[in-house]
C-alpha cells in the first residue's frame, strides 16, 4: 500500500511538471489554433536565463521577474517574425515553430553554453515524508504553481474581455475582427502569456531536474502529449493530462518494467489521438473552452 | 621598372623553392564531434589537438616535421563522421586519423579506415571498437568494461555481492549495462535488480522505489551521464537509502557534484585519473603528465579540465611517439602504434600488442573516488 502510494506520489510530481508545460500550448492553440512547438524551448530559455542572471550577481527576485519578462519577451520576438512570414496557413506555421525549437536551441548553445545547471531550491533542500513516501518541497512548489497558474487561465478566459476575445478570435477570426478585436494583439498575447508561463515552470523545474540548452526537447513532446491528452483547447485538460500521464509513467516503472516508462505517454497520446482527437474531456467534435 | 619585376620575381622564385626543399609536414585528421549532442567530449577534445599541435610545431615538431592538424567537426553524426573520413582519406591524405569522439561514429568509419590502410586512433569507449582486433584500429580510452571492474573490485573488497543496477537508456548507459552485466556475472555479484531511465526523466523515485523494496540490495550501480544521475543521486537521498551508491566514469567532472549538490555526499565515483591530478600518490606514473596537462589546459582555455581532452592528448603524443620510432607512413605510423610499450599518458599506462589494441590496465587507468566535503576524495 505504502509502494503504490509513493508511486502515485513520484506520479504527480511528474505529472504536475509535464502539466506545467502543457498549458504553454493550450494558450497559443487557444488563441490561434498554432501548436506551438518551441513550448518546450521556451522552458529551457527561462531555467537557463534565470541561471545566468544569478550568475551575473543579480539577487533572487528581480532575477526572477526578469527571466519571466525576458521569456516573455522572446515570444514576442518568435511572434513578430512569423508575423513576417507571407505564408500564414496553420500547417506552415506549426513547421515554423518545429524551426524555432531548433533555433532556439542553438541559440542557446551559443548565447549560454553547453553545460548543465542547477538552481538552488526556493524553499531549500528539504522534503515532506507522507506514508513512507517523499515528496521535495521544490516539487510542492511546482504544483501550487501549476493550480495557481490553471485558476489565473481559467479566471482571464472567463471573465475578461480579453482572455473573451481570445477565445473568439480562435473560434472565428474573421467574425473576431469585425467586432473590433484586434487579431495581433491577442496573438502576440498569447505568445507572451504562453512564453512568461513556461518560464515560470523552467525556473522552477530547473532545481528538481537541472537544465540545459537541449532539456525542452524531451519537456516539449512530455507536455505536448499531456496537453494532446486532456484537449489542446483545455488548460485544465493539460493538467489532467499531464497528472494522468506522470501517474502511468510512475505505474508502469514501478510496477512493469522502467524500459516501457517513455512508451506510456506516447502511447497514451496516440489512443487519444485515434479515439478521442478532441482529448479527453471533450464532448463530439472539437469544441474550444 | 624591368628590373624591379624582376628582383620580384627572383623574390618568390626563391620563396617557392624554399618551401618545396622544406619538408612537408605530417597530416593528422580529427574527427571531433565539437557541436551537437556530444559537444561536451568533442569541444575539450578539440581544443586540445589544437593547443598540442601548435606546442609540438613550436618545439621543433616530429623527428624535423611539423604537424598538420586537419580537424573536422561531426556533431556526433555517424552519417557526417564517414563522409569527412572519405575527405580525410582520400582528398586530404592524411597519415594517421584521431578520433571519432564516440562508439556510434567509431563503429561507422571503421569499414573505411581497414580498407584503406590508414591507422586510427579512436577517442571512444565502447569495447567493440578493439574487440575484435582490427588491423589499422586502436583506442587508448579507459572501456565501460575496465569501469565495471574496477568499480566491482572496489565492491568485493567491500563485502558486496548483491546489487541493484538503475542505467541510463542513451547509447553509454546501454552499453555500460551490458558490460556490467557479465563482468558481474564473472566475478560473482549478482544483480537483483535491473531497472533503467530515460535520457531526459525528471524523477526516478520509482525506480529507487522498487530497488529499495527488493530485499538483499547492498549497494546500487548507476551507469549513466548528463542530468540523469544527479537526479537519481538526489532521489536516492530523498528516499532515504543508505547503502553505497557507485557512479560511473561518466559523471566524473565537478559538474555532478555541483548538480548533485549535498545528496552527492559520500558517492563513489570511477573516474579517469586526471580529473584528480593532484591528489593521485606520487607513486601513480601517470600523475606527472596528468597534472602537466591539467595545468596547462586551465591556463590556456580558463575552464576545468575535462577528462575527454586527455584521450586527445594520448592520441596524439602515440602517433607522435609512433612516428619517431618507426617513420612517417602510414605503415609505419601503424607498427608504431601495436608496438607502443610503457607509454605513459594522461589515460594510463600503454602496452599495445598486435592483440591488444587498447593496452590500458584497470590499475593505472582508473581511480576510485568518493565525494566528501563537495570534492574527490581517493576512495580506500
Amino acid at each position: 500500500m505504502t509502494e503504490l502510494f509513493a508511486f502515485l506520489l513520484t506520479g504527480l510530481t511528474v505529472g504536475f511538471v509535464y502539466a506545467l508545460v502543457g498549458m504553454g500550448f493550450t494558450v497559443i492553440y487557444n488563441a490561434s489554433g498554432i501548436i506551438n512547438f518551441a513550448q518546450g524551448e521556451f522552458v529551457m530559455a527561462g531555467g537557463m536565463i534565470m541561471v545566468f542572471l544569478l550568475a551575473g550577481g543579480i539577487p533572487y527576485l528581480p532575477a526572477y521577474l526578469l527571466a519571466i519578462g525576458l521569456t516573455a519577451l522572446l515570444g514576442v520576438l518568435l511572434w513578430k517574425l512569423t508575423d513576417l512570414s507571407r505564408d500564414s496557413s496553420q500547417e506552415s506555421l506549426i513547421i515554423l515553430t518545429l524551426g524555432y525549437a531548433i533555433f532556439l536551441r542553438g541559440a542557446a548553445e551559443v548565447v549560454f553554453d553547453k553545460e548543465l545547471h542547477t538552481l538552488p531550491p526556493l524553499l531549500g533542500e528539504g522534503h515532506l515524508t507522507i506514508l513512507g513516501a517523499t515528496l521535495s518541497y521544490q516539487a510542492l512548489l511546482v504544483m501550487a504553481a501549476s493550480v495557481l497558474i490553471v485558476a489565473g487561465l481559467w479566471f482571464f478566459f472567463r471573465r475578461t474581455r480579453t482572455g473573451k476575445a481570445m477565445i473568439a478570435v480562435s473560434l472565428d477570426p474573421d467574425a473576431a475582427r469585425l467586432m473590433g478585436i484586434s487579431l495581433k494583439k491577442i496573438w502576440v498575447l498569447s505568445f507572451s502569456l504562453a512564453a512568461a508561463i513556461a518560464s515560470v515552470g523552467g525556473i522552477l523545474l530547473t532545481p528538481i531536474t537541472s537544465t540545459n540548452y537541449e532539456v525542452g526537447i524531451m519537456l516539449g513532446l512530455k507536455g505536448f502529449a499531456a496537453a494532446i491528452t486532456g484537449g489542446l483547447s483545455n488548460p485544465f485538460g493539460a493538467v489532467a493530462g499531464g497528472l494522468i500521464l506522470g501517474i502511468m509513467e510512475a505505474l508502469v516503472a514501478g510496477y512493469l518494467s522502467s524500459e516501457y516508462k517513455d512508451a506510456v505517454a506516447f502511447v497514451i497520446m496516440l489512443l487519444i489521438l485515434f479515439f478521442r482527437p478532441g482529448g479527453l474531456f471533450s464532448h463530439r467534435g472539437v469544441q474550444r473552452v | 621598372m624591368k628590373s624591379m619585376l624582376l628582383k620580384m620575381l627572383a623574390i618568390v622564385a626563391l620563396f617557392w623553392s624554399g618551401s618545396v626543399l622544406a619538408e612537408e609536414p605530417i597530416r593528422i585528421g580529427a574527427l571531433v564531434s565539437a557541436t551537437g549532442p556530444a559537444s561536451f567530449i568533442g569541444d575539450p577534445e578539440l581544443k586540445t589537438l589544437r593547443h598540442y599541435v601548435e606546442k609540438i610545431n613550436d618545439t621543433g615538431g616530429v623527428a624535423g616535421r611539423k604537424l598538420e592538424l586537419i580537424a573536422y567537426d561531426t556533431g556526433a553524426n555517424p552519417k557526417k563522421a564517414v563522409t569527412f573520413a572519405k575527405r580525410l582519406l582520400y582528398k586530404d591524405k592524411v597519415a594517421a586519423i584521431i578520433g571519432p569522439s564516440t562508439t556510434g561514429e567509431t563503429m561507422a568509419v571503421i569499414p573505411l579506415i581497414q580498407k584503406s590502410k590508414i591507422p586510427m586512433l579512436s577517442m571512444a569507449g565502447g569495447v567493440p571498437i578493439i574487440d575484435p582486433v582490427k588491423k589499422w584500429v586502436f583506442k587508448i580510452v579507459a572501456t565501460d568494461r575496465m569501469a565495471c571492474q574496477k568499480i566491482m573490485e572496489h565492491m568485493k573488497a567491500h563485502q558486496i555481492s548483491k546489487i541493484a543496477m538503475l542505467s541510463g537508456s542513451g547509447g553509454f548507459g546501454k552499453s555500460m549495462r551490458k558490460q556490467c552485466k557479465m563482468v558481474a556475472k564473472d566475478m560473482g555479484i549478482d544483480i537483483l535488480a535491473d531497472e533503467t531511465y530515460g535520457k531526459k526523466d525528471t524523477d526516478m523515485s520509482a525506480q529507487l522505489l522498487k530497488i529499495k523494496n527488493t530485499p538483499g540490495v547492498q549497494a546500487v550501480l548507476n551507469p549513466g551521464f548528463g542530468q540523469g544521475p544527479a537526479i537519481v543521486t538526489k532521489n536516492f537521498k530523498q528516499l532515504g537509502l543508505k547503502m553505497p551508491l557507485y557512479e560511473s566514469h561518466g559523471v566524473a567532472s565537478k559538474k555532478y557534484i555541483e548538480i548533485a549538490g549535498d545528496a552527492a555526499e559520500g558517492v563513489y565515483v570511477v573516474s579517469p585519473p586526471v580529473v584528480v591530478a593532484a591528489k593521485l600518490p606520487d607513486t601513480n606514473p601517470v600523475k606527472k603528465v596528468c597534472l602537466a596537462y591539467k595545468n596547462e589546459y586551465e591556463k590556456t582555455f580558463h575552464t576545468p579540465v575535462a577528462s575527454f581532452g586527455g584521450h586527445a592528448y594520448d592520441s596524439l603524443y602515440a602517433i607522435a611517439d609512433a612516428v619517431k620510432r618507426k617513420g612517417t607512413s602510414p605503415a609505419a605510423i601503424r607498427d608504431g602504434l601495436e608496438s607502443l610499450h610503457n607509454f605513459v599518458g594522461i589515460d594510463g599506462v600503454v602496452n599495445m600488442s598486435p592483440t591488444d589494441h587498447l593496452g590500458l590496465d584497470t590499475k593505472s587507468g582508473l581511480v576510485m573516488l568518493q565525494i566528501k566535503n563537495g570534492d574527490w576524495k581517493l576512495a580506500e
